[in-house]
Parts: structure tokens; sequence; C-alpha cells
């Protein structure tokens, strides 16, 4: 049960006509929208199976016909895809790890109250969430600090982000004290304590943090498309925006591909290579969102409380 | 969370012996210093490239070989015609999509409201479930999706359409200017409509049942319940989300527009954070800076303004 609903009692047993009907519309109302945000992602997905003819002549709308996978093997063989695969799931891995080590080390360090200037440092951490100097200033600062055509570029500048240090303090700050107390009597430091203590106490909210780090880095691509000029460093979404910008480029790169027009009927065209890696770069999301639904639940609701 | 915060803490004596303590205080904070560089290095160097404002800077010199200019890139945006016509015209897509923005705002509350009054608990938990996925695909995504399903040559909408009869051949709907900010809004509510509705269903199911029930027992009717129960309960979260977005009026953000900007529709889907970007790729660096600068300092005073009115009006402060 959703825990949202808790607590949401019906109120009337038996419905009069003019409830059937406030509640037939609204069901239809809620029965259309819904459609409306899963059937993109159904349609992409029944035309990168079917049959290419098919599905170029318009014929899939509702159901996949003559079920192949080749779209998939072949797109993957085009070159730079699988290279801008690893990139992504890279900046995925190693970037949440760090936002997430970082946001519970330093959420945990600003409830200590003995910490020297603890309330300037934790401010001017929190106040990054309401400025920005601006777009290019920023890109001016990255190229100074030779961060342009860095993979560092990926990971160094999300290290810090000041919401998930907020949920982290707010959780930690529920923590009754006497648990770390008792610990810190028995001589363990603050490392000790935050690694046996707080480490395993916070790991509902670390799992929220984590859940939104990894889908935000699988979602950049703006920083891709500011500093990275080279295309070892570019991302699958990077390179989804380019196959859906510049059809022409998209075609030459089919047809020097080997095998890819090897069967007639499969051939690739610039439409399935879109869509076939408009699906990749969205599978992942689809697949870890229904497990992972109630930590994003969660983490706004904290959110909302504290921020 | 359950355990009461803060005040437990504070209530607490520090158990340990004063020298302990001093010692300990250079020690937490050595221990946050590296993070608290990074923090400094990624949000606040940056401010420092507000200096390339008042510069002839071209990309690849030097600062101190380009020549100081003062203020000639914040004058040529009120001297120069063109591009004070220009400036005005990104003004006047900024303040057209915020407003939208603004005045859609009470969509998610509807949809909240709405998605109570579902009697099926299985459908309002189907419903949540599968409208807030949208919202965790990138915007290059929406884009993708958008592309599949509009094109003009093979877009399942328009094959829809011609075959219907509705239409001679295919509407150009993604590089048509003329709806574009109304085609934008609707993709904005497309992926955030059932995420934003999620703090108003909490703020909902927060409500105290037994006001429900008393206003059954006195025979009130649904939309009356609605209206004199549901919404008093939720204008509180509304009026700070409606606040928060008025700091970030001139912040539209650039993701959703750098997707779906293309030369046909540029001209009204330029927003101030798009239009700083075109300008600097188009190796304007000076005035791009100018033109950001200018717009962080109007977001902070907004941000402050809206944050007066939180205090005056519900004595409680936003950020």
């Amino acid at each position: 049960m959703n825990p949202l609903f808790k607590g949401v009692i019906p109120l009337r047993k038996k419905l009069k006509p003019g409830d059937a009907l406030f509640q037939g519309i609204i069901y239809v109302l809620f029965g259309l929208f819904t459609l409306s945000c899963i059937y993109p992602f159904y349609y992409l997905f029944i035309n990168t199976i079917s049959s290419n003819d098919l599905s170029a002549a318009g014929y899939i709308k509702f159901y996949p016909r003559e079920i192949h996978f080749d779209n998939y093997s072949k797109v993957l063989r085009i070159s730079g895809l699988s290279h801008a695969a690893l990139v992504s799931v890279y900046r995925t891995v190693i970037g949440t790890l760090l936002t997430v080590g970082a946001s519970a080390f330093l959420g945990y360090l600003f409830t200590k109250k003995e910490m020297w200037g603890r309330q300037i440092w934790y401010r001017s951490v929190v106040v990054t969430m309401y400025f920005s100097a601006g777009l290019i200033p920023w890109y001016i600062t990255m190229h100074n600090l030779h961060l342009t055509n860095n993979y560092l570029a990926y990971i160094l500048p999300t290290i810090i982000t000041p919401f998930n240090i907020i949920l982290v303090k707010t959780f930690v700050e529920a923590i009754p004290p006497s648990l770390e107390e008792s610990a810190s009597i028995d001589g363990a430091g603050y490392l000790r304590v935050f690694w046996s203590i707080i480490v395993p106490l916070t790991t509902p909210i670390l799992a929220t943090i984590t859940i939104f780090s990894a889908v935000n880095q699988w979602n950049s691509f703006i920083d891709t498309a500011f500093l990275m000029t080279d295309t070892k460093y570019f991302t699958l979404q990077f390179l989804l925006w380019r196959y859906l910008n510049e059809s022409s480029s998209l075609a030459a790169l089919i047809r020097n591909s080997p095998d890819m027009a090897a069967s007639v009927q499969n051939m690739q065209t610039p439409t399935s290579v879109r869509m076939t890696v408009t699906m990749i770069v969205v599978l992942p999301i689809l697949i870890v969102y229904p497990f992972f639904q109630r930590f994003f639940v969660k983490g706004i609701m904290i959110g909302a409380v504290k921020g | 969370m359950g355990v009461p915060s803060g005040k437990l803490l504070r209530s607490v004596k520090p158990v340990h012996p004063t020298g302990r303590r001093i010692q300990n205080k250079h020690k937490l904070f050595l221990m946050a210093l590296p993070f608290l560089l990074i923090t400094f290095i990624f949000y606040y160097l940056p401010i420092s490239g507000w200096i390339y404002a008042f510069y002839d800077f071209i990309p690849g010199i030097p600062l101190s070989d380009t020549p100081y200019v003062g203020l000639k890139w914040f004058r040529t945006m009120v001297e120069n015609p063109t591009q004070t016509g220009e400036v005005l015209r990104v003004l006047k897509n900024t303040v057209a999509m915020s407003s939208l923005g603004l005045v859609t705002s009470v969509f998610p509350v509807i949809f909240a409201i709405l998605l109570t009054e579902v009697k099926a608990g299985w459908y309002r938990k189907f419903v949540q479930t599968l409208t807030t996925i949208p919202n965790f695909i990138s915007w290059i995504l929406v884009y993708a999706l958008a592309f599949s399903l509009f094109s003009v040559d093979n877009g399942v909408v328009n094959n829809i359409l011609v075959q219907l009869g509705v239409v001679d051949e295919g509407f150009n709907f993604l590089a048509s200017s003329s709806h574009i900010w109304v085609t934008m809004i609707a993709w904005y509510w497309w992926k955030s409509l059932g995420w934003g509705a999620i703090l108003y269903l909490a703020a909902i199911a927060g409500i105290d049942q037994e006001l429900y029930e008393a206003a059954e027992v006195d025979g009130a009717s649904r939309f009356r319940k609605i209206w004199h129960i549901t919404v008093p309960g939720i204008i509180p979260t509304f009026f700070v989300l409606l606040l928060l977005s008025i700091g970030n009026f001139v912040n539209n953000g650039m993701e959703q527009y750098f997707a779906f900007q293309n030369a046909m529709n540029k001209d009204a889907i330029e927003v101030l954070d798009l239009y700083v970007y075109n300008i600097a790729f188009a190796n304007n660096f000076p005035f791009a800076t100018a033109v950001s600068m200018l717009k962080s300092i109007v977001s902070v005073a907004l941000l402050f303004a809206a944050n007066t009115l939180s205090k005056a009006v519900r004595d409680e402060s936003i950020i």
C-alpha cells in the first residue's frame, strides 16, 4: 500500500447517480493521462522489435509484428555507442558513490555542534541551492580548471549536492544521541562512530540519495554539451541528442557501418536507430523505477519538511 | 521520522571535558575542509568569472591582454537597437513561459484533489505510479519520444491525423514557432504533473479525517467538503511552492528548451538561459557573461522578495 494513502477512509458507502457520474469522469480522465504517460514508451518499444519495414510504413501502433531483435544487436555495434554507454555507466556509478559518501559524511559532521564555525559552513553550503554565478562564468571556471575534455568534470562538481546534505543532516539529528554518546565513551572517534553507527542507521536516507543521484547522473547531458568536444567523453544522452539533430550524419553512419544494411527487410534507417538508442537510454530507468519508487517518494517528503 | 529532532539534542549536556572539545572543534573542521573546498571551487569561484563582463574578452587570449571596457556590454543592451530587440524578445519568451508556469501551477493541486476522490485504492496507486515515470527521464529523452510521436514524416500522431482525414499532410509540431509556448508548458506538465502532485497528496492525507466526517453529518456536498476542508488544508504547501517559483521566475532552466530548440522555433523558444548559451557559443563571451550576471542578481533579488513576502504573510521563511 502506498504510504500516501494511509488513513484515507472511504466515506460514502452507496453511490448517488451524481457521484457515479463524477467517479466515471475522473476515472476516464486519469486513465487517459496515465495512458499518455506510458504509451510513448510502449510505442517506441514495439516499433524497435517489429519488422523495420512495417514500422517505417507506420503500421506498428498497438502491438508488435514480426518480432526481431536485430535493431538492438546492430545499434550496439555503431562505433562510439558502446563506448558512450560505458562512459554513462562509469559516471553514474562513480559519481553516485562519491556524492553519497560525501553527503553522508558531511551531513554527519554538520550535526556536531562543537565544529568550529559550523553554522557559517553549513549555511554557505545550503545557500548554493538558491544562487548560481551563471552558465558562462561557470563554463569559464571549468575551462580554467582544465575540466574540459576531462572525465573528472562529470564527477567532481556533483560531489557536493546541498539537498542531499540537508537530507542526511535532518536524518542524523533524529537519531537518539545516546547511541553516539555510549560509543564515544567507549573511546570511538568521529570516523569510527560515523562508520559503525551513523552509516548503518541512515541506510534508508542513503538509499534515497543513491537513487536520486544515479538518475541525475544518467540523465545529465548539459555538461557534456558544454565541456566535451572529444568524442571519447560523450555520454549516451549526448549521442542520442546528436542522432536526433543530425539525421544526415546518422544516415552516413549507417551506410558506412559494416552489416548495418545486411538484411533488406530489417534495414537500419535513421528512425530505427533513433528509436533503438532512445530505448537503450530509457530502459535502465524504466527497469529501476518500480523497485525504487518508494525511495523517490520518501526523498521528496523529507525534503519538503526541511527544505 | 517519529523521533523528535534538534530540540532533544540541544538539551543534552556535552559529555566531553572542555579541553577535548576545543581540540575536537578543529578536528571536525579539518575533516569537513576538503568538502568545503569543493563547494568553494564549484559554487563560489565561478562568481569571479563575472569579471569577464567588463573586458573585450575573446576565448583563447589571456584576460591580461584584453582591453578593459567598463560597462560597454551592459550598455549595448539598451543602446544598440538590434541588441535591445534581441534582449526584449528573449525577455518576452522568459516572462511568457514563466507566467504560464505560475498560472498552471494549480494543475498538480487539481490532480491531487481529484485523485483522492477516486474510490478504488488500486486505481489511485496505479495512476500515481505510472504518471510519475516521465519525471525521471531527461529532457533529451522526452524530446526523443516527442520526435517519434510527432515528427512529420513518420510520427504516429501525424499518421493517424492524415489517415482520419483531419489534415492533408503532417503538421510539423516540433518545428513550428507558433504554439511553442503552449507546447513547452504542455510537455512540462506531461513530465512533472504526477510528481508535482505527490506533495499535495501527502498534505491531503495529513488532513484530519474527522473534519470530513463532521461535514458529512452536516450534509455537506462533495464540492463543499473539497472547498472548505481540502483546499484550506493544502494552501500552505501551495503557497510555499508558488513563492519558490516566483524566486525562480528568470531561471527557466535550459535543458527543456535546449532539447526542443531548432532553427524554426528558435525565436519563440529562446529563454534567458538558452539565449546565454547560444550567444556564448556564437563566441560573444563578454556579452553572455553580462546577461548571466544580471540574471543571477535579479534572481537573488526575487528570491529575497519572495522570502520577505513569506515572512510577512505566514511568519515563516522559505529559505
